[in-house]
């Protein structure tokens, strides 16, 4: 097929999910977390749609080709997407209530829980 | 040009979500009406409504015998381990709902908003459960989850509980990224986000495909892992669990755990054909899940995080059951699941609504010191508390036993001899520290200065008894309570 | 053949690539080279929309822009879901699918209205700051010294607390 191949999309979604994952770990500040987080969600679309966009063409053994396949890939991205913004006002409401509280955000200073 | 087809709608199957979706909706409606009155209303509101869902679910039991269906074009489905689980939910926010409001007064916990999210929870574990389709369990959890973070930031003045707001939002939405790159990879390796057409398509794939759909699953099962606190994934568990305010922390403990693992069992039943590549890892986990939650539950001091481990500890035994019947599908049902889920979702509950008597004038101790001389100010609620911890052993007369029982014979009947084993010895390990915590209720504090505790309130009151009763209950009607939770 | 196929499936996306980066840069450098550099005090201060500077530029941004910012992200992103069912309603042409899904979308929109109402109702784009964001309207009672004041102890004890 002509174009970009999946396995470059896939790649490209790997690379960007892995990037989120790393950014999570090793961050300090949790709106750069949720910034980190994002990353792999869109990463997650990236895949989704670029499945949806191959599926169609392939077809896996003893089966129709997958003509109605791609319909699912870009339901979920929309979805996704709807998620990742629910997620993100809760996220950034809970931030702002423990910016009330302390003045400070530092995910390093949050030790009040332990056993 | 596309053209769309429209497939009847079998509403009697969306009505108890519906109905609970609009519960929520209409209670925020009175919230807004009567801003930061008393919450009597919302209460008695969200209460009827739930029962009303519970029934619209214990209807659809009745309709036929055996009534397996899908609607909504297969995002919806119902067999009667949907059925049962949604009926479980319904049941975890009843009683979570039933003694909140005297503990939100005593924290001062101006939030008449805490109904319509519990709701709202609900209906997201409602959906997770009864769906084969990727697409909605994933909703159903995110809903589930957003609601909680919410409930669980909602004691604004707190810092724990804001600590452990972000905390348990941080690792969900990270733990939901896994989850969502698995399905995406499980979509690219059967062009389906639908469990059953997954399931088809690893018999007739080739290598590429059997790759993507490992990957896939391996990636899902972080996520769920997550969700449903398995051992290496269990972190934020303890702190989440003892940050929340305790009302939030009952339905976390019950309602989510139910999500999640049915979700869980959904997957696993689906995957069951590629088992040889996963049973080993997940054999460990399980093993792992039910001991480093038991051992480092020993060493606690706050009865909410010992309840915190020993609930992953109880996820590691439904594992146990999971695994059981995926290996031997025909011979062993969801029954076993659903009845240990029951029983788990009873004593939780029960348990967390005892611990909220600490809360008075707007401060809560949690520590064992705080139950000290409960015995002489709650008997209720202490003889209460003896029941459900003997439950959370696994003491004869009680659910709790039957459900372990249950478990060890379907692990032996499906090879697992080392599982059952190790569920055994875990067992004994937990009757420590359990028992620590009915201990401390027994000390007489000399110096009277522990007198912490609010009286009961008619709401926790009748929650205590209920779940004694459904405890007990569950375990004398176990035959028809199988039969009705049925094989699938 | 093979470098003809590269640049024609990847050529488009290398392009922009590049004319961007030679854009920013030149943009950039040029002006930094070729303009003349008298720096006087009223220059070197940042640009305020022609106003005096007022502050530190690092100074904290009132809590309610992030009020604001939450409360649209959630209404933003609901034209994601408005996208697709108005393509599809667009090309329909069977009217029970059109009343159906009509009808569904109408709900959809309703507890959206509802969520708006209730963010009006909470005050959340309240930006009066005498009535909105005060600590008691969002339960920010100091808990230190919570037990001994009066008021609180005598909050209505009504229902289900006995």
């Amino acid at each position: 097929m002509q174009g970009v191949p999946l396995i470059a999309y896939l790649t490209l979604g790997l690379f960007l999910f892995s990037v989120g994952v790393v950014g999570v770990v090793i961050r300090r500040n949790p709106i750069v977390i949720f910034m980190c987080i994002e990353l792999m969600l869109n990463a997650v679309n990236l895949t989704f749609l670029a499945f949806a966009k191959f599926l169609p063409t392939m077809t896996i053994p003893g089966k129709a080709p997958l003509a109605d396949a791609a319909m699912s890939g870009q339901m979920m991205v929309i979805f996704v997407m709807a998620v990742a913004a629910a997620e993100v006002a809760v996220g950034l409401g809970i931030i702002m209530a423990i910016f009330r509280l302390r003045q400070d955000i530092d995910i390093d200073e949050m030790n009040l829980l332990r056993g | 040009m596309y053209k769309p087809v429209i497939l009847p709608i079998d509403w009697s199957m969306i009505a108890p979500v519906v109905l609970v979706a609009m519960v929520g909706i209409i209670a925020l409606c009175i919230e807004m009406a009567r801003p930061k009155k008393n919450n009597n209303l919302i209460v008695g509101f969200t209460l009827a409504g739930l029962a009303v869902a519970a029934i619209a679910i214990l209807v659809q039991f009745d309709m036929d015998s055996y009534r397996i269906g899908e609607t909504l074009s297969g995002m919806v489905t119902r067999d009667r381990f949907s059925l049962t689980m949604q009926l479980l939910v319904v049941i975890s926010a009843f009683l979570s709902v039933l003694f909140s409001e005297g503990y939100l007064r005593e924290k001062r916990i101006p939030f008449g908003e805490f109904y319509p999210i519990l709701c709202w929870s609900a209906v997201g574990a409602m959906v997770m459960v009864a769906t084969q389709n990727l697409l909605m369990i994933f909703l159903g959890l995110e809903v589930l989850s957003i609601s909680l973070y919410v409930l669980a930031g909602m004691s604004r003045s707190e810092n724990k509980s804001e600590e452990s707001a972000l905390k348990y939002l941080l690792l969900g939405a990270f733990a939901s990224g896994f989850l969502l790159y698995g399905i995406a990879f499980l979509y690219g390796g059967s062009g389906s986000i639908h469990l059953d057409t997954i399931r088809q398509s690893w018999a007739v794939g080739n290598s590429g495909s059997h790759m993507l759909l490992l990957f896939g699953l391996g990636l899902v099962l972080i996520g769920l892992g997550f969700k449903s606190s398995l051992v290496p994934f269990h972190m934020w568990t303890p702190d989440v669990y003892q940050g929340a305010p305790t009302n939030v922390t009952a339905f976390m403990a019950a309602g989510s755990k139910i999500g999640a693992i049915a979700a869980l069992w959904r997957v696993l039943d689906a995957m069951g054909m590629m088992q040889q590549y996963w049973m080993p890892a997940m054999f460990w986990i399980a093993i792992l899940t039910m001991t480093v939650g038991n051992l480092i539950a020993l060493g606690q001091k706050d009865v909410k995080r010992v309840l915190g481990y020993s609930s992953i500890a109880h996820a590691g035994y439904i594992l146990v059951g999971i695994l059981a019947h995926v290996r031997e599908p025909m011979k062993i049902g969801s029954d076993t699941v659903s009845y240990y889920l029951l029983s788990y979702a009873l004593m939780t509950i029960g348990a967390f609504a005892v611990i909220t008597l600490s809360a008075r004038a707007g401060k809560e101790g949690t520590k064992f010191g705080d139950v000290q001389g409960l015995w002489h100010r709650a008997p209720l609620a202490a003889g209460s508390l003896i029941v459900f911890m003997a439950s959370l052993i696994g003491i004869p007369p009680t659910s709790g036993f039957i459900g372990k029982l249950l478990i060890f014979k379907d692990a032996m009947a499906a090879d697992l001899a080392p599982l059952a084993f190790v569920l055994a010895v875990n067992s004994i390990i937990s009757v420590y520290y359990y028992l620590g915590i009915l201990r401390s209720m027994f000390v007489v504090d000399e110096e009277g200065e522990y007198v912490r505790n609010s009286a009961m309130n008619n709401g926790l009151k009748s929650a205590c008894v209920i779940c004694m009763v459904g405890i007990f209950g569950a375990a004398i009607f176990f035959s028809p309570l199988m039969q009705l939770f049925g094989t699938r | 053949m093979q470098t003809e196929q590269f640049w024609s499936t990847y050529g488009g996306i290398l392009l922009l690539v590049g004319v961007a980066a030679v854009l920013c840069g030149a943009m950039v450098t040029l002006s930094w080279v070729l303009g003349p550099k008298k720096l006087t005090p009223y220059k070197a201060s940042p640009y305020e929309c022609g106003v005096a500077p007022v502050g530190d530029a690092k100074e904290r941004f009132p809590i309610k822009f992030y009020l604001v910012a939450i409360v649209f992200i959630l209404f933003d992103i609901e034209v994601v879901f408005l996208w697709p069912w108005m393509t599809v309603f667009k090309n329909s042409t069977d009217l029970q699918f059109m009343i159906t899904s009509f009808t569904s979308f109408a709900l959809y929109m309703l507890t959206f209205i509802v969520g708006y109402v209730y963010v009006i109702r909470v005050g959340a784009i309240d930006w009066d700051e005498t009535t909105s964001l005060e600590p008691a309207k969002l339960g920010l009672e100091p808990v230190e010294g919570d037990s001994n004041s009066p008021e609180v102890s005598s909050l209505p004890a009504v229902g289900v607390t006995a």
